[in-house]
């Protein structure tokens, strides 16, 4: 933890903090289908063009039910066409490498993945998808799904800043503006950058390059129809070593564990079919090409975070530069960090806005700073060896961002709903990868995804004034709205799908036989991997806990209809609510209400986010990384 | 009726209370709290387990024991809270007497017992019956005793026409004689709607209720799904996690604090309005007050002390003070109403001129009549003594009652009248003959306190508006004295109602108080309307309260009640939510100390074993209902301090101390039951 660290954290920090006045300001403008911005003379023409293409009318508002519709409508075409490309990207052009189609369940999970702003990857991007599946489809999903994002956050802003009004604004053209002049522009700017820093953008074949050291890796033997053979074999667990009166063995006060063979119910061992594993030497390297400029940008700004390749942010060519990597960090929360000024603006209450916007840092550095202090700490057996006593721990991270920006991304990317990943969270230690996965289950609202963080959020603010508003001795108003049944409702049921799908999936897995073949790693962290592969779905995060191999049937499958949920569930509820405080006729402010900015305010958030957000999960976190933390600091590894 | 808030510790209601928490069980009546009624099928899946589990019986019975209690308590807090409105609906009941009613049928009299009158229906009441039926007062006057609704033992007047009409069924006729046509059908009475308000036959759950029953069913639905999935998720970690240790789990998430003690609050609050003497329609218009935002007061009674005093003379110029004093005091000389008779008081304090009799013979006093809008008094000649023809009234009618006469009406009168109006005070011109002596000021006098309370309630975030038929000169003076924050004058009931509307337009709550039939559209539109009950029987069914002192102050006391009620639901829904950190700390380590030991630094408050701590948690968890009844019934206190600084105030209390509070009360139930080797 040293000084340039904390220099960083600060930059970090205040520049997010002096880009967001006026990219709120810009957004103002962007999300008011008559708003006027330097790029008019050019856009306007074409998003004008674009309305008559489509057939849509500029100038006429939608109920939240019609903009609910038009979104799910248009989410699921775009859905069925990324199918439909998945499943015959090999009858198509721009597939250098002749890579084969996808799997259903595959092209299910991906083109879920990628509609719900999600990103979540059960696949290898460079030996997958030909440049035609990666451009057209996924890049085209990542600004659509962001501003659909988008769009609905400002649905809802409009819901709570308009009175007796039953129109939300219109789908399409907000899906048309925030694409023609927030995204694509920005994109645009920050693509050319990236390429600066050495960041490849080409449509060549993949390079091969001669290794100067071969090595060696075991991978499953197969036999001639390409199956991997297996055999028959007992199943190793740890359990602790127990002595002759059956109490367990310690040394200086911990348990000794030893491997032995599972047990079933007649104390026979279990038998279970494990792949063979052969040798195969590696001599050359192959090194993926393509445009990942124009993706990556998209993916930092849109809070996607799925990567051209596997190793996402930690591969050189996607992120090249520490200037890359600060730049990818601050992109994740630019737009999400505009939305809050959007919403103090909107809503003629800036420092509503901005309390918000404290609220939320309150709790990303909270977590940064625990993330970032349990890696610098390291793994305690390794300390207990004398092995990288100054190092922390460094095991999954790209040594050419170290500790702290390895940290700082997990937090960022986490708290964002974006899924990009510089450092591998597998890997992290116990706290460590406790955080992002809190992060997630936050409901990420910690900035948060574009758009979905600042609803996110709202939800719980709606919950917080209910609260308090209570504890003044009023029906709690809203910015002069009252909180009724209806409303509490609403924003609990968008909390009800979240833990139902997290904590439903997560535990169906956790028992099945699907989902503990899917493990590489047992006990706690295991748990931790599974839990994680279901938030990060159910979040519409995307970044993965790794560690678990999800592309099977059964995982894509559950996958996919947990970013369903996450996404859609979520925003149903949401968009009733924005509708019925839209309805709502303003009851002007008193001494009576209380403020919905200032420090108490702020406090009131936290604490409701952390109470009736998080708390829900930290049993079944006891159960995983908190666990997992104790029994690595009495030696036990997994 | 008594009219003092039992003890809490009352015998009389604790003991069927207890009867009462056995009965409530039915799990028909238990569907209604769905965190409670969560708590009871733990208890019975516990109770089942002490027959089914094969070891660690004994700390399952106990479990089990405690999960009933947790059940009984919040059944116990509801009785109480019923209880202490059954105490006073008992009391409303001997008031219900079946009586005997004269029916006055084509001008003959007719006994019938008084259940079988119909709307409609004249009766006859004199001294000494009691009035059978609510109605209305259509012949005769008569003083009436209320005490057997409002407790006060004055009697009050009531007499046909006019504003003071209405009567209530059980009061009793002191004097004289009235005939009385019944408007409510028996059962519908007033003194039936207030049993069954008080007795919470008839509660419904307020919006308020409703929606905070929707968080916390929600809540539970939450943990539900947590302690359901932690099940397989033991499964996975090796871990066998039994029924009876998931559901002490579940137990102790679910809000069972504040689902225990909802009800109560609701019931108690309407208690508190009664036990002030006022009487609501409804749950709803209890909630509604704590929202209002605009109070329409009317000035007279409410704001000044109901008459206008004569303050000082002002004469015109080359006038003497003692002559405009002594017409002044003539003309008065008839007038009965605390107003004439100020007059008189004040020009003895000031002139030492007492008043004198006046022989009937030589004085004509004219009184005051809408047409000609003065009044005076008019002498004979007599003892050398010149006829003398005194006329006071206000500036406008007198101005041309003086020109008529070919007289003058000085400038300088003119000045002086609209500085008087100006400073808040009603000039009357006072004239003899043709001659214009000067003017005599009446104000009106703000009762003491008022403009604090006003203060108040700005700071609770009310702005009060001030109703008078003054003119708007003479308003603006008394709402500046008064520190009212608007004023409508010269308002008339069709501009009330029309004010009450706008304000409701811009997004306000509005209350006020009314007691004419006059007063009812605009009763009856506001959000909360507080009838007078000397008010007319249309006034009373108009409004959604009835205020049985007849006191319009009392708005602020409502308004008050209104607000505990709100507070004492939010504050007790954060300790309770609150309370779940330390619960987890308890519960989540000794779930897991077997399976995973490691886990023990997770232990922090040092509880003894795994078994103690659950059993610690869950008897906190019992307890914490019984303890929080007082505050149930009782409210959290409420002062006007600004919006932000109650909610600072309750944060802390019951946010950060339902933090803390449950980490004490656990570790110390934890010693208790170690000590007592209970497990």
């Amino acid at each position: 933890m040293q000084t340039s660290d904390w220099l960083q954290l600060a930059l970090f920090v205040g520049i997010l903090a002096l880009i967001t006045k006026p990219l709120g300001l810009y957004l103002v403008q962007v999300l008011d289908a008559n708003g006027r911005t330097w790029l008019d003379p050019i856009v306007r023409p074409i998003e004008r063009f674009s309305y008559r293409l489509m057939g849509v009318k500029a100038e006429q508002e939608q109920d939240w039910k019609q903009y609910t519709f038009a979104m799910l409508l248009f989410s699921l075409v775009s859905c069925l066409f990324t199918y439909a490309i998945l499943r015959f990207q090999h009858l198509l052009p721009l597939n250098p490498q002749g890579l084969g189609a996808l799997s259903p369940d595959l092209a299910f999970n991906t083109a879920v993945s990628f509609t719900t702003n999600t990103n979540w990857q059960s696949y290898v991007g460079e030996t997958t998808m030909s440049y035609l599946s990666q451009m057209v489809e996924l890049t085209l999903h990542n600004f659509a799904s962001a501003a659909v994002g988008i769009g609905i956050a400002a649905a809802f802003v409009r819901g709570i800043s308009r009175y007796s009004t039953k129109t939300l604004g219109n789908f399409w053209v907000d899906l048309v503006r925030v694409t023609y002049y927030l995204l694509l522009p920005l994109c645009l700017v920050f693509a050319i950058f990236l390429v600066s820093q050495g960041m490849i953008q080409n449509f060549k074949p993949y390079t091969k390059a001669k290794l100067t050291e071969t090595f060696t890796i075991q991978v499953p033997k197969l036999d001639a129809k390409g199956q991997p053979v297996t055999t028959n074999a007992v199943v190793m667990v740890q359990s602790p070593k127990l002595d002759a009166a059956g109490k367990p063995v310690l040394t200086n006060g911990v348990a000794v564990m030893i491997e032995q063979p599972q047990l079933d119910a007649k104390g026979m061992p279990v038998m279970t079919n494990l792949p063979v594993m052969v040798d195969q030497i590696v001599e050359e390297q192959v090194i993926a090409q393509g445009p990942m400029a124009s993706q990556v940008a998209i993916k930092m700004l849109g809070t996607n975070g799925g990567g051209f390749t596997n190793a996402n942010a930690a591969h050189p060519f996607e992120n090249p530069t520490p200037l890359s990597n600060f730049l990818q960090m601050l992109s994740i929360f630019a737009i999400g960090s505009g939305l809050t000024y959007y919403l103090g603006r909107m809503t003629k209450n800036q420092a509503h806005g901005w309390s918000v916007w404290a609220a939320m840092m309150t709790m990303f550095l909270a977590g940064v700073l625990v993330c970032w202090w349990a890696e610098s700490a390291g793994n305690p057996i390794h300390h207990k060896l004398g092995l990288a006593l100054a190092d922390g721990n460094l095991e999954g991270k790209e040594v050419r961002f170290g500790i702290f920006n390895s940290a700082l991304f997990a937090t960022v990317t986490t708290a964002a709903s974006c899924g990009a990943v510089n450092a591998m969270h597998d890997s992290f230690t116990a706290l460590g990868g406790l955080v992002p996965l809190f992060n997630i289950e936050l409901g990420e609202v910690v900035i948060g995804g574009v758009g979905a963080g600042l609803y996110g959020m709202l939800v719980f603010v709606v919950l917080a004034v209910f609260i308090a508003g209570l504890m003044v001795g009023r029906t709690p108003e809203y910015l002069g709205k009252k909180i009724q049944s209806y409303e509490v409702k609403m924003a609990m049921l968008s909390l009800l799908v979240l833990c139902l799908s997290i904590l439903g999936f997560s535990a169906w897995a956790s028992v099945s036989e699907w989902g503990k073949a899917g493990l590489n790693n047992n006990g706690p962290h295991g748990l931790s991997e599974i839990l994680y592969a279901y938030s990060s779905a159910t979040g519409n995060n995307g970044s993965a806990f790794a560690g678990l191999t999800a592309n099977t049937p059964w995982y894509n499958t559950t996958l996919g209809f947990a970013m369903l949920i996450g996404r859609f569930l979520m925003i149903v509820p949401i968009m009733a609510l924005a509708g019925s405080f839209g309805l709502k006729k303003a009851a002007p402010p008193s001494a009576g209400t209380f403020p919905v900015s200032g420090f108490t305010f702020v406090l009131l958030l936290i604490g409701t986010v952390l109470l009736v957000g998080a708390l829900n999960f930290l049993p079944v976190l006891a159960l995983s990384p908190i666990v997992e933390h104790f029994l690595t600091a009495q030696g036990k590894l997994f | 009726m008594t009219h003092q808030a039992p003890s809490l510790f009352d015998r009389h209601i604790i003991v069927p209370a207890v009867g009462e928490s056995f009965k409530k069980l039915d799990p028909r009546l238990m569907i209604k709290n769905p965190v409670i009624f969560v708590t009871l099928v733990g208890a019975v899946l516990t109770t089942a387990g002490i027959f089914t589990a094969t070891a660690d019986r004994s700390f399952i019975a106990q479990l089990a024991v405690w999960l009933w209690f947790t059940v009984l308590f919040a059944n116990f807090a509801e009785a109480v809270a019923e209880g202490r409105g059954k105490a006073q609906a008992d009391s409303l009941r001997k008031a219900r007497k079946d009586t005997v009613a004269r029916l006055l049928k084509n001008g003959r009299e007719e006994k019938i017992p008084a259940p079988s009158l119909q709307k409609g229906d004249l009766v006859v009441c004199e001294a000494g019956d009691v009035i059978p039926a609510d109605g209305e007062v259509v012949e005769g006057i008569a003083t009436v005793d209320e005490a057997a609704i409002t407790g006060e033992s004055a009697p009050v007047i009531r007499e046909s026409g006019g504003d003071r009409s209405a009567v209530t069924g059980g009061t009793r006729v002191i004097s004289d004689r009235v005939v009385i046509r019944v408007t409510m059908e028996k059962g519908h009475g007033f003194l039936d709607r207030m049993i069954s308000m008080v007795e919470g036959a008839k509660r419904q759950k307020t919006p308020n209720e409703i929606a905070l029953t929707i968080l916390l069913s929600a809540l539970t639905l939450i943990f539900l799904l947590v302690c359901l999935t932690l099940k397989p998720f033991g499964i996975y970690s090796a871990t066998e996690f039994s029924v009876p240790v998931l559901i002490a789990l579940l137990v102790c998430l679910i809000p069972t604090t504040i689902g225990g003690l909802l009800s109560a609050i609701g019931i108690s609050g309407i208690d508190r309005l009664i036990r002030r003497n006022v009487m609501a329609t409804s749950g709803r218009a209890v909630e509604a007050a704590g929202d209002v935002d605009v109070l329409l007061l009317d000035k007279t009674g409410t704001i000044t002390l109901g008459n206008r005093m004569a303050s000082a003379f002002l004469p015109a110029p080359g006038v003497k003070p003692e002559r405009l004093a002594d017409a002044a005091q003539l003309a008065s000389l008839a007038d009965e109403t605390p107003e004439g008779r100020s007059i008189a008081v004040l020009a003895k304090e000031k002139f030492n001129l007492r008043g004198r009799d006046v022989a009937p013979a030589l004085a004509h006093f004219v009184p005051f009549t809408a047409q000609t809008r003065m009044s005076g008094v008019d002498f004979q000649a007599h003892d050398g003594q010149p006829a003398r023809i005194i006329r006071k009234g206000a500036a406008e009618s007198m101005r041309v009652y003086v020109d008529k006469l070919g007289g003058k009406f000085p400038e300088a009168v003119n000045t002086i009248v609209e500085e008087v109006s100006r400073s808040g005070g009603t000039p009357l011109v006072v004239v003899e003959g043709k001659e214009v002596l000067g003017v005599l000021q009446l104000k009106d006098v703000v009762k003491g306190g008022i403009k604090e309370r006003f203060a108040q309630l700005r700071k609770m975030g009310i702005r009060t508006v001030m109703i008078t038929g003054d003119n708007p000169l003479t308003a603006a003076a008394i709402a500046a004295e008064a520190g009212v924050d608007d004023f409508m004058a010269q308002a008339t009931p069709e501009q009330k109602l029309a004010r009450i509307r706008s304000e409701q337009a811009s997004g306000h709550l509005v209350a006020m108080t009314g007691d004419g039939t006059n007063d009812a559209p605009a009763l009856a539109q506001a959000d909360v309307g507080v009838a007078m009950n000397t008010g007319t029987q249309a006034a009373r069914e108009a409004g959604n309260m009835v205020d049985l002192d007849s006191n319009p102050t009392k708005l602020i006391e409502i308004v008050e009640i209104g607000k505990q009620l709100l507070m004492t639901r939010g504050s007790l829904t954060t300790f309770s939510i609150a309370n779940d950190i330390a619960k987890y700390f308890a519960i989540i380590p000794a779930m897991l100390m077997v399976t995973f030991p490691a886990i023990a630094p997770l232990n922090i408050m040092r509880l003894a074993s795994p078994q103690s701590a659950i059993l610690s948690a869950i008897i906190f968890n019992a307890l914490i209902i019984v303890a929080l009844i007082p505050l149930a019934l009782r409210g959290v206190a409420y002062k006007p301090i600004g919006a932000l600084a109650i909610l600072q105030r309750n944060l802390l209390i019951y946010g950060v101390g339902g933090v803390i509070i449950p980490f004490i009360g656990i570790k110390a139930i934890d010693i208790l039951i170690t000590t007592l080797k209970l497990v």
